[in-house]
């Protein structure tokens, strides 16, 4: 588990001191969230997580503005992007796009990083500058939840028709 | 010459017969070789072995329409297939089947038969330009490019065997190699001295296989890159007369071949000359040029080019200079 | 290769390469700018099969979905199975028998051989070797009639089920297996190897083409032979072992040409591989039930979750988020071709057409698991 400490460690230099202490104060209390309700619940910052439950072994809660700089870490770190995935939280008001990261390594460690946008404004900045791969990945997501990627070279319908007007995958499209 | 008014009809007749014959029949000998050779059977339900499919191919060609898409030159469009066809059965004529059955014996009739060779590839560009498809330029500069490539090696193996002969006359030259295969072009001694002309008859295979279009050399109908080429906005007749075009070429290819190195008509064993050595040598080449396109995959345009260029020309203008210098000087 | 003439980008024409067109193997559509025979920029167009997957698995419950995951990738439909089973698994925490993951081990790396060879003819078809598919097919044949034995479909399997599979094997599945192991093993090196791999032809076609460094894969995401082409020793069997492939031993192919011939090779060794696992995995199947209790309908606890499957393609994920529902809340499918293609445009830049072809019949694209 060196490789999933050592990433850790990178990955909290992100997040304000005070804040980290308060993590590891309530990591335990985190952790056992993660088992019994939706880990939304908690706040900003990178815990451990059960590999062989959750299929991950980091989960990064982040503001959206910091999704980038953790983007430059994790690439400096030799991970690679497995994937962005968007969650329509209607009834909380938000969207959620998940990250998923991972290396070509048998020293595995996967890591998840999520930001929560407001559904009345979805605006994160793009990390497909840092990440040249996350260019197709963040424009399906802006197809299927409208999502703007702020910054991207080419934010445009992916796998919908050019001229599709809505986003399927919200909660509240209807077809 | 004393000639009969017959005897050009005759000839007429009996050369289209043979040029119509081959072009559909080779069709079907391909999907039986092709078939036999991926562990298929091929067509069987159209007569007996499915020797009647070239015969509903063509009417089912015939029956359909004629398309011109919008966009394209409309007469040479229509023109294209037709002058794919002409000098493909026009070449037949100086052919000399047997040392009887010859259209007409020409004094020039190896320069005749490259300059209507040439005309084919006029085909290919003309059908490919006019055609209005990208697809179908692309294939048709290529065709261009690689049938001048190939025939600069092709006419310098040729020049080797006129000097050994002495003569540009198709019949000649196949007499001159009369009485078993050791006088034939291909194992050639000459003032005791052995020509290495395999040499020059491997040059002239590969090249006419590029000259036909065959595999591995098929770069202008490459279908995985450009579709179907120049024929992409063909169908109906305009197709077909391509592909009969094609495969006369094929024909037309295995003829010379056949003439120029393997002695036309004579018996390898110097007994019973006659239009049959002929026949079965033809089809024997056009055996191995079937066998090869579905063998191989395909080559790549530039490396096409670099053999011609940087290889078989070379190899052919040493193969002039040598066999001149055995020839003449020692 | 180096380019022979500077690329002039006043002059050049937009060629549309598909949606339909021999070499795109379904509907991709590629626009290539392009100055004469060379590409100035390829930009893959995509989306022409989509069919909203992800969508169809939000509006039913999780045993509904199952189905769906076999028309993504058709060829290698069991390990698109296998991927959302073990997702499923995870989140509800069912534990699977060990026949059972035997079983799936089985078959997916028999598919995997099914979907190299379909590859293999598919790839020989756009360098123009029309031969090589029908021998290919005939392999395929004895696999595919071996799955429909146990699975009861040819193409689409639905075979998994979430703690055990549909179907226990028989004997003549057995048998017919090892003796597919012994056709393959005795036609490989005559054959595939003799006929195409040697072939200079074939050789020069795409040797030191498709150039793409480990860098770039990293950056784009590449999993699968094209990464491990790049001589990346990525596979998630290996690296993040799931089922029963800790127990199994076999090797991971690596190559460190990057070209579009270290991609042949790998995926034509992973074949052999493949049957290594699967002799192994038959000798050591051990007795017992194939189907695990499990709840009529599902309700994994909230969270996230994420489980890895190796296709033949590359590293298919799933990214489940469960809200407690009967239905999956999200469920994203990390495809690998998906991320794969996305190098093209770099790649193929500055390269002929036909090298771009082969290069793009080496990802090995399976267009429908791109699209969804």
């Amino acid at each position: 588990m060196n490789r999933v400490e050592q990433t850790k460690a990178a990955l909290e230099a992100i997040f304000p001191v005070e804040e980290q202490e308060q993590n590891e104060s309530t990591q335990v209390a985190a952790e056992e969230a993660v088992e019994n309700e939706p880990s939304i619940e908690r706040q900003t910052g990178v815990i451990t997580t059960p590999f062989e439950k959750h299929g991950s072994h980091l989960d990064v809660l982040c503001e959206p503005s910091q999704v980038v700089d953790i983007a430059v870490i994790l690439d400096e770190n030799d991970f690679f992007l497995e994937s962005i995935a968007g969650v329509d939280w209607l009834k909380k008001e938000q969207l959620e796009i998940v990250y998923d990261y991972a290396r070509y390594d048998h020293d595995q460690c996967r890591v998840t990083v999520r930001a929560s946008v407001p559904r009345s404004k979805p605006v994160v900045p793009t990390i497909s500058l840092v990440i040249p791969g996350a260019n197709w990945h963040e424009r399906e997501t802006f197809d299927f939840y409208g999502i703007i990627f702020e910054g991207h070279p080419d934010l445009t319908r992916i796998l919908l028709p050019e001229d599709a007007d809505f986003f399927p995958l919200l909660k509240d499209y209807m077809p | 010459m004393e000639t009969s008014i017959w005897r050009p009809i005759l000839y007429l007749v009996g050369i289209m017969a043979f040029a119509g014959l081959n072009a559909a029949y080779l069709g079907w000998c391909e999907r039986k070789g092709a078939a036999r050779i991926q562990r298929r059977v091929g067509p069987t339900e159209v007569g007996f072995a499915g020797l009647l499919q070239p015969l509903a191919d063509g009417i089912k060609l015939m029956s359909k329409q004629l398309i011109v898409p919008q966009g394209v030159d409309g007469i040479i469009f229509r023109v294209a297939p037709v002058i794919a066809m002409i000098p493909a059965i026009t070449s037949m004529v100086v052919i000399p089947f047997s040392g009887d059955i010859q259209g007409r014996a020409m004094e020039l009739s190896v320069l005749l038969i490259f300059a209507l060779a040439s005309l084919s590839m006029i085909a290919v560009l003309l059908g490919g330009w006019a055609s209005g498809n990208k697809y179908a330029i692309i294939s048709s500069a290529r065709a261009v490019s690689q049938n001048l490539a190939y025939e600069i090696p092709m006419l310098l193996t040729v020049i080797a065997i006129v000097m050994i002969s002495g003569s540009m006359n198709l019949r000649d030259i196949a007499i001159d190699q009369q009485g078993g295969f050791w006088h034939w072009n291909i194992f050639r001694f000459e003032n005791g001295h052995f020509l290495y002309m395999w040499i020059g008859f491997i040059i002239f295979f590969i090249c006419s296989l590029a000259e036909t279009n065959r595999a591995p050399f098929d770069m202008a109908e490459a279908e995985s890159e450009l579709v179907a080429g120049y024929m992409t906005e063909y169908g109906s007749m305009g197709f077909g007369l391509f592909m009969m075009g094609e495969y006369l070429n094929i024909v037309v290819g295995a003829c010379l071949t056949v003439t120029l190195f393997l002695g036309g008509w004579d018996c390898p064993f110097g007994k019973t000359p006659g239009v049959w050595w002929f026949l079965l040598k033809i089809y024997v080449l056009i055996f191995t040029v079937i066998w090869v396109r579905w063998t191989y995959p395909r080559t790549q345009i530039y490396r096409l080019l670099n053999l011609s260029w940087k290889i078989l020309i070379p190899f052919s203008l040493v193969n002039v200079l040598v066999t001149a210098a055995l020839i003449k000087v020692f | 290769m180096t380019l022979p003439v500077e690329l002039r980008h006043d002059e050049t024409f937009v060629l549309n390469l598909g949606p339909q067109h021999p070499a795109t193997h379904g509907v991709l559509r590629v626009k290539l700018t392009m100055d004469g025979e060379y590409i100035v920029k390829a930009e893959p167009v995509l989306g022409y099969v989509h069919r909203m997957h992800e969508k169809l698995a939000e509006v039913a419950p999780y045993a509904q979905f199952m189905p769906n995951t076999a028309r993504m990738d058709y060829l290698h439909a069991l390990a698109f199975n296998h991927g959302y089973a073990l997702v499923v698994e995870k989140a509800a925490g069912i534990e699977v028998p060990e026949r059972a993951e035997y079983i799936r081990v089985i078959t997916v790396e028999l598919n995997r051989i099914a979907s190299h060879l379909l590859w293999w003819a598919a790839f020989l078809l756009d360098l123009g070797g029309f031969t090589p598919l029908l021998y290919a097919f005939d392999d395929r044949e004895h696999v595919i009639d071996l799955l429909e034995r146990i699975t009861g479909s040819r193409l689409t399997y639905c075979y998994m089920r979430f703690g055990g599979v549909y179907n226990d094997i028989d004997d003549e599945f057995i048998t017919g297996t090892r003796d597919f192991i012994k056709r393959l093993r005795s036609r490989m090196p005559s054959l595939y190897h003799d006929l195409v791999t040697h072939n200079i032809i074939l050789i020069k076609r795409i040797k030191d083409i498709g150039f793409i460094s480990a860098e770039q894969c990293r950056k784009y995401g590449a999993t699968g032979p094209v990464a491990r082409g790049s001589g990346i020793d990525y596979d998630v069997r290996k690296n993040e072992p799931f089922s029963v492939y800790p127990e199994l031993d076999f090797d991971v192919p690596v190559y460190d040409e990057c070209d579009s011939m270290a991609r042949y090779m790998v995926r034509m060794d992973e074949m052999e591989q493949s049957l290594r696992i699967i002799e192994q995995a038959l000798d050591k199947l051990p007795d017992g039930p194939v189907q695990a209790k499990v709840p009529k309908i599902l309700k994994p606890e909230a969270g996230y979750y994420y489980s890895a499957v190796e296709t033949a393609r590359g590293s298919l994920g799933h990214r489940l988020v469960s809200d407690g529902g009967k239905n999956p809340y999200k469920l994203k499918l990390r495809s690998p071709t998906f991320s794969n293609l996305s190098l093209f445009g770099e790649v193929a830049e500055g390269m002929l057409l036909a090298d771009a072809l082969a290069f793009m019949g080496s990802l090995d694209l399976v267009i429908p698991e791109i699209d969804r």
